[in-house]
């Protein structure tokens, strides 16, 4: 087997730089490529799809106009009071990651999702983001909320530990669940799609035949992971608005 | 779901792991552009936010706004002119009723006053005719006093003749005349 075709499930991860000897000069990576080109479709879409500015809009103009709807709706429903000044981040945080998921669901293209320490620069800067919120909202009193209004002050020094736990465990789980997410996709299709390789390496024309299995989970898969593309992003969107709530509001 | 792949990845962990020396990329932190990606990350995104922020959003917002706007004109004039309507069919059902009820009370006045006219015409009419029938009971009366009249002469003859036949003398024209009156009067009375 050795000799044969292995799976090569973690390559697709590898980092490389890319625009050649001047990305490399500065480390711009393949990571980074799909970024801007994820940008790029975002800002096509709102961009050149709003530009007939029609009453009635057509297809891709009312694409855009229902990505923003969705957006404003739950980050006004989630955020409630005060919302509006949020609402470009996480407009530009819940596509960012969405164009970013499905960007890296096409073959040869790179999911920088896929990468802990891309989600997690991401959950940093929501989690800066609402300690700053808190602290310009409420100065001191932001501290309060490590103390559940109606506990007993007895309770406090085993409560506030515990929220403060729960706070700083906020990036790590929003990070987490991205990153293992997509990963786990990504993996999962490699590990098919390789094993239908060892199998045709093994068996000849009846491994051929029998790799029509693992490439109909594949396709079963690309379904599943265009839902995991969009709920991920939903979900980080979604949970940066609860935490932005809580900094707006204090619970 | 998601433990398939640890699952396989153990199932052929010499296959799956054997291209990459040091574990996942992901956490390969000694790699410059493990770090440099996230930096250029932030770039973009700070680039993305900033023009999402200021061009296209306000874009999208304005166009939703003015559509919302105009919908809600369009809604705003659909009620005035509902509200218009309804007037116009309150004003002229009032109307029908004002002109029903006029025609309804000329129709009266027209009735009174055929009515009073008839009665009238027939007032003078029955005058006319009251007058009429005066006239006649008094032209038969003359007629009846000038007939009586005649009728004593006639009859002061006649007795004159008779008594004449009878005495071989003429009657006294006081004493007969007297004596017919007070027989014409018991008969006139009778």
């Amino acid at each position: 087997m050795a000799a044969g075709p292995s799976i090569d499930a973690l390559g697709q991860f590898r980092l490389a730089t890319s625009l050649g000897p001047i990305g490399a000069s500065v480390n711009f990576t393949n990571a980074n490529l799909m970024m801007v080109l994820a940008s790029a479709l975002v800002l096509a879409l709102f961009g050149l799809g709003m530009r007939p500015r029609a009453l009635v809009p057509g297809r891709l103009q009312a694409c855009a106009e229902m990505g923003y709807e969705f957006v404003a709706n739950f980050c006004g429903d989630i955020i409630g009071e005060g919302w509006q000044p949020f609402f470009p981040f996480v407009f530009t945080l819940f596509f960012f990651i969405l164009f970013g998921n499905l960007v890296g669901l096409f073959p040869y293209f790179f999911a920088f999702t896929s990468h802990i320490a891309v989600t997690a620069g991401l959950a940093v800067i929501v989690f800066v983001l609402t300690i700053i919120v808190g602290l310009v909202k409420h100065r001191l009193h932001f501290f309060g909320y490590f103390l559940p209004a109606g506990a007993p002050t007895l309770l406090a020094p085993v409560l506030v530990p515990i929220e403060i736990l729960t706070f700083f465990s906020r990036p790590v789980s929003l990070s987490i669940r991205l990153f293992a997410n997509i990963v786990a996709g990504h993996v999962l299709w490699e590990v098919f799609a390789g094993f239908m390789l060892i199998l045709a390496a093994a068996l000849g024309v009846a491994g051929i035949a029998a790799g029509v299995l693992p490439l109909a989970i594949n396709v079963v898969l690309v379904g599943f992971e265009l839902l995991v593309a969009g709920l991920q992003a939903y979900v980080f969107a979604v949970l940066t608005c609860l935490y932005l709530h809580d900094a707006v509001h204090l619970h | 779901m998601r433990l398939l792949p640890a699952f396989l990845i153990a199932l052929f962990p010499a296959t799956a792991l054997a291209a990459e020396q040091g574990g996942m990329p992901q956490f390969q932190f000694g790699n410059p552009l493990t770090i440099s990606q996230v930096v250029w990350m932030v770039v973009i995104f700070l680039a993305l936010y900033a023009v999402l922020a200021r061009w296209a959003l306000p874009g999208v917002g304005a166009v939703l706004e003015e559509r919302a706007r105009r919908i809600s004109a369009d809604l705003d004039a659909a009620k005035v002119a509902k509200a218009e309507a309804d007037r116009a069919v309150a004003e002229l059902a009032a109307a029908t009723r004002a002109a029903r009820a006029e025609a309804q009370a000329e129709i009266a006045a027209a009735t009174a006053a055929a009515r009073e006219a008839a009665a009238r015409e027939a007032a003078t009419l029955n005058a006319r005719l009251e007058g009429d029938l005066k006239e006649a009971e008094a032209r038969i009366s003359a007629a009846r006093s000038q007939a009586m009249g005649a009728l004593r002469e006639v009859a002061c003859e006649a007795a004159g003749a008779m008594i004449t036949r009878l005495t071989g003398r003429p009657a006294r024209a006081g004493t007969l005349a007297r004596a017919i009156e007070v027989s014409l009067a018991r008969a006139s009375h009778d």
